[in-house]
């Protein structure tokens, strides 16, 4: 079945309808990444958007057990192929047959680099998949411009507390949409975590007396979650050790007074250079994130820039004075993407006093 | 880390002739590295024996020499030149052993001359097999079951020890020299006692057989800082078995998942991290297809094959970055030069996929077994980009000049079913195309996949090819076939044939649909970036990106692609410099190739580069995007002269020599008129295209004869036969692929071989110098050693040649180059033998030894200028204060069952110069650049034929006078023994014990000189000794006129101090 990708700006791609067949409007955001399309398809963090993956083939490995959420998020996916025959020693399924169970729209057999070219250009961008031919731009373009995001976090956090045994460092994970492998890699290095609601009170966090908070990625514009951040500077004030990334490291950023802004068109993929400015060493990151703080709005008595892009000069990182906080933009947790920036976790564990 | 403003003048080294498994992929990495250096006004001295190459001409390095890569070279090019560095690591194999035994020696440390990039350390632990073995059980890197042996013994104890089928690797050689599976003990034997003899160290590597895992590559780079990214993954398709270099590779892996993909690229950056490599490395994996079990097959500190294909896969210029890290830059602060807006320390990433597939020589060894194993056989490859897999596979076939173009090319339709089961066993190039016609006949992919171990995916999606085909071959043609067609990259010319239709209906109707390639760009970053340079691939169905245009004059330069025995780094060399002769005369210049390893495929060469085949189609479709003023077709050898009638009928000019004569050139009866007109003499001889009509010819001129095919290079397919038998079978070889010419039969004339390069405006001829051949006609120009200036003709000759030169230049029209080889019989007979009119072989070379920029000068008489205003005079140039030998060098030892004899079809894969103040030296240093360095043993067998004996005595009598002990057969030792020459006669190697065979196995003989009879009839014995004695790495040569050179040379082996010679200076 023909499938159309509408833009904003009246661009319209045609190609073979993929996954559901329902109509969706969402932003339309692109990532680079050349594997790991299950672990985008299943970040929270695409809540609110429909995903571009670059890669021109897409479930050559087929459905692995490499979910990084119970379901995927994204509201569309836009490929140039998918692969009609997986191959992997651990594919459950086809990717095709995973879009439709979790009711996921998409459009294959596009040009996707032209579409790429086109967000790199005018900035990221809201849009339409439709299997409906007959659409009419007059009626659509207007109600693809007044689409925005919204309060996702809400959608995508966990409902109730749930914990990973451990018997190392008691951890309080808050799950502003948390990929699994946050979790896993705390939890792998010998942490009890305890995962919460995003909308959980700093008080009851505190109470249960972790030896550090975790705070994790999550979706859409961190300014509109303000009641998290009223709970999160709370957390600031105690002495408890604090690790955060992406929306974490947003929102941390703005509960302490900092501003953040929209990227253009945001980093997303597996490829993008970051420097520890205190070593002055070049990681290469797994990235998803569309929103980034001024550094010139952070006040240098409260914090201090510990990692920048090496590509576009962008914060990638604070570290905060005279406090057990540090924070980053990036996702050492990769699932997908590189693994170079896990040492970040150790950097947590010794924080917090070094594994019990 | 800023610049180490220490480093000031560093040496390079090259990686010597052409060898397969060291080939031009070097030249790339090392011109690439040349300017990157320079670039920071670092002072580069650079040491390659290999004339042919693009990185030792004076624009690309300060001092120059064209020296043998030896030891002793180098130890006194230090002293001469004082660099303060060497650079090692770029340099290929051959530069990095050259290196460490430097260092090894404590020279360099003596000197103060420091190893940068990686240092000496690193290496060792990277190439020693104990010591990376070692390194890699410190940081917990798997890596196979293995053992290190020194002997024999040892080597038998292991293999029983954890069972065959085992692997041998002999430590420090090349592509895999000597290596091989082991199935049982005596081939176990067989395989390790060479490869205990081919090692530097005499270690060989015995290890647990992985055969049939995944084998995956990761291409790393780190800086001083620690900072490490790879540049690109790739996956072979053929599983673990067949070297890497034979492999069918795709860019990046397409069946790992994250996890794997992750699991491997953090192996890697341990590996680089934990051995402190400064530069780029390449490391090997072998991934297990149902677990997360792998095992690091092998890292290469240094750029390698691998590093040239990552970077033209993903624009990532590799070399660039790792001199510039080798000064002390730390990745963060080198530019990316595609984008110019991101650093080097990223990652790329594709949005399209890569193929690459080699180019393998049995077409050249007919004899020789086309199975594949871990010893690299592939001469080249060639790299196809397409945003699917089946598209870039289909491209690259069709890029290999070697008869296919679809996955129907190689017919295997007569093979019954059992039998195809049967042959999908074998290993060989020809394996995907079983595949295909297995998946024709409904065979299981299961099966397919339970035989080949090649993954499923890639079988599914030779399925898709297939399908394709049964399809056009069934459907009507309507526009979503023929579009889906071309999406997945079919060519008009194999759809036509699987329609019925013409490839012309085919072509109309695609353009009355609008189904046209567009192009897309090679960004490094799949469009996330803007990128600045024009670096593109042809995909259908899509946006055209290519629309950049600078408004000046547009030439198109075609490229030689894939290198071959015939057709090597030379034309890339002679490309190159004619795209920037164009450039600084203001044109905008557009490249078409689709050769990874070669300069004229870096990035920042032309204006813009199309990485595509060059077959008409693929070029047409880019003339129509790009509606270039011209093309030069004269400088990418026979790849880009075929070429010429279709761009003509695309309305593109051909610049220079107009297409018309080069046709007459090439067809032999316009070609005899206008010798006739010119007054030239040329062999007697005919044109047939039957075995009747050829032997017809033959006996009214009298054999010897020379049979070939016209429009070939290197000789393909050229024979001398001495009679009817010998006619109906090379005939019968020719016409196994359809010709298209006619089929030359020449009388067989044996003299001189003389050959001659000239540019010519028109009115005034350039003829830089004339080339004699040591060998008399009757070996290809490209296996004979060569010797600038002539050194036995006498003055009338040379006149003569000068004339001829001039009168053929201008009865051709020729603008441009022109090649002519002549027959000197006596004196001052001077035949024609064949005329080329354009670039050749030996271009490169004599421009270095002249010093007159043939490829230059020969693009602006093209683009309209005259050679006097260029400031050049007419005629034969007076001869240089030097003599250079160019000697062709050859990879025997690679292609099993290869016959070895030299005859009238080129078989060398490469060359290396001597240049020198006189003859015996330069002649000495060929041979010693070449890799014959002798005496060892003394010992040297001879058996030649009935018409060589008389010569024998002669050549017999001046080695037994340096102290040499002759063996010969019972015929060669009598007539040796006759005259006065000292010979032990052996028993023939179907005797009984001992015999000839168990003389060179005893590996005490230096030297073999065995001179088949001529004509089809090779004996089966000569053969069966001439692959013994280069299997044991014995020299053999089969000609008297090259065994002659050699004990000239040998005579003069007094001169311990060779004067090195800086060819920038000449």
């Amino acid at each position: 079945m023909k499938a159309f990708l509408i833009l904003e700006d009246g661009t319209v791609f045609t190609g073979t309808s993929i996954g559901s067949t329902r109509e969706m409007i969402s932003e339309i955001v692109f990532n680079t990444s050349m594997t790991g399309y299950l672990e985008v398809l299943t970040d929270p963090s695409y809540a609110g958007q429909a995903v571009v993956m670059t890669y021109p083939l897409i479930g050559n490995y087929g459905i692995t057990p490499d979910m990084e959420s119970k379901k995927a998020w994204p509201d569309g996916y836009i490929v140039r192929e998918l692969s009609r025959m997986p191959s992997n020693f651990r594919s459950e399924g086809t990717i095709q047959r995973f879009l439709k169970s979790h009711d996921i729209p998409g459009i294959a057999g596009i040009d996707t680099r032209a579409l790429t070219k086109i967000l790199r250009e005018k900035g990221t961008m809201n849009g339409m998949i439709t299997t409906n031919a007959g659409y009419d731009l007059k009626t659509i373009l207007p109600r693809l411009k007044a689409y925005t995001v919204g309060d996702v976090v809400s959608k995508v956090t966990c409902q109730e507390k749930s914990t990973l045994a451990g018997d190392g460092m008691k951890v309080a994970l808050l799950d502003l949409g948390a990929k699994n492998n946050i979790a896993k890699s705390l939890n792998d290095r010998g942490c009890e975590v305890t995962i919460y609601p995003a909308h959980t009170s700093a008080e009851e966090i505190i109470s249960s007396n972790p030896d550090g908070i975790m705070l994790s990625n999550g979706p859409g514009d961190p300014s509109v979650c303000t009641s998290i951040i009223e709970e999160i500077k709370k957390l600031y004030h105690t002495d408890i050790p604090i690790f955060a990334i992406c929306l974490g490291h947003q929102l941390m950023a703005l509960a302490t007074g900092a501003s953040t802004y929209k990227l253009k068109y945001g980093h997303r993929g597996g490829n993008h250079p970051v420097k520890d400015l205190e070593t002055n060493r070049v990681y290469i990151s797994s990235q998803n994130h569309g929103y980034a703080v001024d550094t010139d709005s952070v006040d240098k008595t409260v914090a201090r820039p510990a990692f920048v892009n090496v590509n576009d000069g962008t914060n990638e990182g604070l570290s905060y004075v005279g406090k057990h906080i540090f924070t980053v933009q990036f996702h050492p947790e990769a699932c997908p993407g590189p693994q170079d920036s896990g040492y970040l976790f150790d950097r947590f564990i010794s924080m917090m006093g070094g594994a019990k | 880390m800023p610049r180490d403003n220490s480093i000031k003048k560093v040496l390079m080294i090259g990686s010597g002739p052409i060898v397969i498994g060291q080939a031009a992929e070097f030249d790339y990495a090392g011109t690439q590295a040349c300017r990157s250096l320079k670039e920071e006004g670092v002072e580069v001295v650079l040491l390659n024996s290999n004339p042919a190459t693009i990185m030792t001409d004076k624009d690309i390095a300060d001092r120059v020499y064209i020296e043998p890569l030896t030891v002793e070279v180098v130890e006194q090019l230090i002293l001469k030149e004082k660099p303060d560095s060497v650079l090692p690591t770029l340099g290929g194999q051959a530069g990095l052993n050259l290196a460490m035994e430097l260092e090894e020696r404590g020279f360099l440390k003596e000197h103060n001359v420091r190893l940068i990039g990686t240092t000496a350390e690193t290496i060792k632990k990277a190439e020693d097999r104990l010591m990376f073995k070692e390194t890699m059980e410190k940081i917990g890197e798997p890596i196979a079951a293995s053992l290190v042996v020194e002997n024999v013994a040892d080597g038998l104890a292991f293999a029983n020890k954890i069972g065959y089928p085992v692997v041998l690797r002999p430590a420090y050689t090349l592509g895999g020299s000597g290596g091989g599976i082991a199935n049982n003990s005596h081939q176990m034997v067989e395989i390790l006692e060479n490869g205990l003899r081919l090692s530097r160290v005499g270690q060989v590597l015995v290890e647990r057989c992985i055969s049939g895992w995944k084998e995956i590559e990761y291409e790393v780079m780190r800086d001083g800082n620690g900072n490490c990214i790879t540049v690109c993954n790739m996956e072979n398709i053929d599983p673990v078995g067949v070297h890497t270099g034979d492999s069918i590779v795709v860019a990046p892996s397409q069946t790992l998942g994250d996890k794997e993909y992750q699991m491997l690229r953090t192996s890697a950056l341990n590996i680089i991290s934990e051995l402190g490599i400064t530069g780029g490395c390449n490391v090997q994996y072998a991934l297990h297809p149902d677990t997360f079990e792998y095992c690091v097959i092998e890292v290469n500190p240094r750029v390698s094959r691998s590093s040239a294909l990552a970077s033209k896969a993903t624009g990532y210029p590799i070399a660039k970055v790792a001199a510039k890290i080798a000064l002390g830059y730390t990745l963060d602060e080198i530019k990316n030069a595609i984008t110019q807006k991101t650093y080097a320390s990223f990652e790329p990433m594709l949005d399209y996929c890569v193929v690459k597939i080699p180019r393998l020589p049995f077409d050249k060894f007919i004899s020789a077994k086309r199975t594949l194993s871990t010893q690299m056989k592939a001469t080249g490859e060639v790299m196809s980009i397409c945003d699917n897999f089946e598209g870039a596979l289909m491209k690259a076939i069709r890029s290999l000049e070697q008869h296919v173009d679809c996955l129907l090319s190689y017919d295997f339709s007569e093979l019954d079913d059992e039998e195809l089961e049967e042959q999908l066993y074998i290993v060989d190039d020809m394996r995907i195309w079983r595949i295909a016609e297995a998946l024709r006949r409904n065979m299981s992919y299961e099966l397919i996949h339970d035989i080949t171990r090649i993954d499923k995916w890639f079988i599914d999606k030779i399925a898709i090819l297939t399908e394709m085909e049964h399809k056009l071959q069934t459907k009507p043609l309507t526009p979503e076939l023929l579009k889906e067609a071309k999406r997945i990259e079919f060519s008009d010319e194999v759809i036509a044939r699987l329609t019925g239709k013409r490839e012309c209906e085919i072509h109309a109707l695609r353009h009355e649909y609008g189904i046209v390639a567009a192009y897309k760009m090679v960004d490094t970053c799949a469009a996330e970036f803007a990128a600045e340079t024009p670096y593109y691939y042809s995909v259908y169905g899509s946006e055209n990106e290519a629309i950049r245009t600078t408004g000046r004059k547009k030439v198109l330069v075609l490229g030689s692609g894939p290198i071959r025995i015939g057709q090597g780094i030379e034309f890339d060399f002679c490309s190159v410099h004619c795209t920037w002769a164009f450039s600084k005369e203001g044109y905008e210049t557009i490249i078409v190739n689709n050769n990874p390893e070669t300069v004229s495929t870096d990035f920042d060469i032309a204006d813009k580069l199309y990485f595509e085949p060059l077959t008409p189609e693929d070029v047409e479709s880019i003339v129509d995007i790009e509606k270039p003023d011209g093309a030069v077709v004269q400088f990418g050898g026979q790849t880009a002269i075929k070429l010429t009638e279709s761009l003509m009928k695309m309305g593109v000019p051909i610049l220079g020599t107009s297409a018309e004569n080069v046709d007459k050139a090439e067809d032999r009866e316009l070609f005899d008129e206008i010798l006739e007109e010119c007054e030239i003499p040329r062999p007697t001889g005919g044109t047939v295209f039957t075995a009747e009509e050829a032997k017809e010819v033959a006996n009214r001129l009298g054999y010897p004869v020379l049979v070939r095919p016209s429009y070939v290079l290197g000789g393909q397919g050229m024979q001398i036969a001495i009679n009817d038998h010998d006619i109906d079978e090379f005939i019968g070889i020719i016409n196994r692929i359809a010709q298209d010419h006619p089929i030359l039969v020449d009388k067989y004339l044996q003299g001189k071989e003389i050959e001659v390069d000239a540019v010519c405006d028109g009115e005034d001829i350039l003829i830089p110098g004339i080339m004699e051949h040591i060998e008399r006609a009757g070996i290809h120009s490209g296996d004979s050693i060569s010797v600038y200036p002539a050194q036995s003709l006498c003055q009338s000759a040379k006149d003569k040649i000068a004339e001829y030169t001039r009168r053929l230049a201008k009865s051709l029209h020729v603008i441009g180059m022109i090649n002519i080889q002549f027959i000197v019989c006596g004196a001052d007979d001077v035949y024609v033998i064949e005329v080329n009119p354009r670039s050749s072989r030996t271009v490169p070379y004599i421009s270095k030894v002249t010093g007159i920029p043939i490829v230059p000068l020969a693009a602006q008489v093209i683009i309209g200028h005259k050679l006097r205003e260029l400031g050049y005079t007419s005629g034969l140039q007076p001869e240089a204060d030097y003599v250079a030998v160019k000697m062709p060098v050859f990879s025997f030892e690679k292609i099993h069952d290869a016959d070895i004899s030299l005859g009238p079809e080129m078989k060398s894969t490469g060359e290396c110069l001597g240049i020198a103040k006189t003859f015996d030296e330069a002649l000495y240093k060929a041979f010693i650049g070449a890799g014959i360095r002798l005496p060892k043993f003394k010992n040297m067998i001879m058996t030649v034929r009935e018409g060589d004996k008389e010569e024998a005595v002669e050549i017999g009598r001046r080695f037994a006078s340096i102290g040499y002990r002759i063996f010969a057969t019972q015929g060669t030792a009598d007539a040796l023994n006759g005259a006065g020459v000292k010979a032990i006669a052996v028993r023939k190697i179907e005797q009984e014990s001992p015999n000839l065979l168990d003389l060179i196995l005893g590996h005490e003989i230096d030297l073999v000189i065995d001179t088949p009879p001529q004509g089809a009839e090779h004996s089966r014995d000569g053969f069966v000794i001439r692959r013994n004695a280069i299997e044991t790495g014995v020299n053999v040569l089969t000609a008297m006129d090259t065994a002659r050179a050699l004990i000239t040379s040998l005579e003069n082996t007094d001169m311990q101090k060779l004067t090195l010679i800086d060819i920038a200076k000449v």
